[in-house]
């Protein structure tokens, strides 16, 4: 699968990274909602990490969509708050 | 891989997706496609471009807060020697506030440093996209039939669209951080015309409300440090001599 790091560029993960990374970006998001930033910032740091460690940058020349876009690296708390509530990185 | 992601990587797939302006008509795919691709590195171009400015723009302003705080350091040492202690005081009170806002800056700065860098290595990863669309293009226009090669070449459209998307992204969240900044150097502005860091020697006697302003802030125990610092480097440089300065201090304490 193709993973979008905002900011950074496309990445071609396995597969089955798809289920963890989707476990840890709703365990993010219930951080979030519980205002728990320190907990959000382990789990967004945790996804990245599998990124890091799993991923291969795609050449320029593969013009292709991805399959998952997570945020920029440097998401601030504030932000990922306000991807929920329509004040986020685009606003609604 | 529809539905794929969790509720934070969706949310921020549709929103990029919504930015993503999608060629829809697939006429409009084979030629225009490029174009507007071009026109949107221009942009890029132009987002980057911006942010320099606003880099530039707060190192004058350091710039001019440095001059100052050596100014008013120059000014603490004269009235020290003349046993002004007030005006001493006051001279160093805004050394610390000219200080304080020094720091921030050049914060700023760094952070419109990285923002240019992160920004100018997305402009350069687009334009690699973009040329090789411009390649792929022509490539999939000789193999293919017609019909064939619009549905190829969109394909390859919308990864460099989901691309130009995410630096616009980038570029808007760059904005918004230079106007928080932009915002922040008006205040500094505000101060300065205000007289804050003006020259002490234009002020008549007494406190204005700037000073009662420094004292309420309390950058107290600094000041106290520095002009005590002061006070002795001074005096010990001067000898045997008389120090009618001196005297007058103690007569006021």
């Amino acid at each position: 699968m193709i993973v979008r790091v905002s900011g950074e560029g496309q990445f071609r993960l396995p597969d089955e990274d798809a289920g963890r990374l989707n476990e840890l970006d709703n365990r993010a998001v219930n951080a979030v909602e519980q205002g728990d930033e320190a907990g959000f910032r382990e789990l967004w740091s945790q996804m990245l990490e599998i990124v890091a460690s799993d991923g291969n940058a795609l050449e320029d020349d593969e013009l292709v969509e991805s399959d998952v876009i997570l945020p920029p690296r440097d998401v601030t708390f504030r932000e990922a708050e306000g991807e929920f509530t329509g004040e986020g990185l685009i606003p609604d | 891989m529809a539905g794929m992601g969790g509720r934070m990587s969706t949310v921020i797939k549709a929103k990029i997706s919504r930015l993503l302006d999608r060629a829809e008509d697939p006429s409009e795919t084979l030629d225009y496609g490029y174009q507007k691709q071009v026109e949107h590195l221009q942009n890029v171009k132009k987002g980057i471009a911006d942010v320099v400015t606003s880099k530039k723009r707060l190192q004058m302003q350091s710039q001019k807060l440095e001059q100052q705080v050596v100014k008013l350091d120059t000014q603490a040492r004269q009235a020290v020697s003349q046993g002004r202690e007030d005006l001493a005081r006051a001279a160093l009170e805004r050394k610390t506030v000219a200080q304080t806002e020094l720091q921030s800056l050049d914060t700023q700065v760094n952070e419109l440093e990285a923002q240019q860098e992160q920004l100018t290595q997305a402009e350069q990863k687009l334009r690699g996209k973009i040329e090789a669309f411009r390649t792929k293009k022509e490539v999939i226009k000789a193999q293919y039939s017609a019909a064939e090669a619009q549905v190829k070449i969109g394909e390859a459209a919308t990864g460099v669209g989901e691309e130009m998307a995410d630096v616009g992204l980038a570029i808007q969240r760059a904005e918004d951080k230079t106007e928080q900044m932009r915002a922040r150097a008006g205040a500094v502005e505000e101060l300065e015309a205000a007289g804050t860091f003006e020259d002490l020697t234009q002020l008549g006697s007494g406190q204005d409300d700037i000073d009662r302003e420094l004292a309420q802030i309390g950058a107290g125990s600094q000041v106290d440090d520095e002009l005590a610092k002061m006070k002795s480097e001074l005096g010990s440089g001067e000898g045997d001599s008389p120090q009618l300065g001196e005297g007058e201090q103690k007569e006021g304490a």
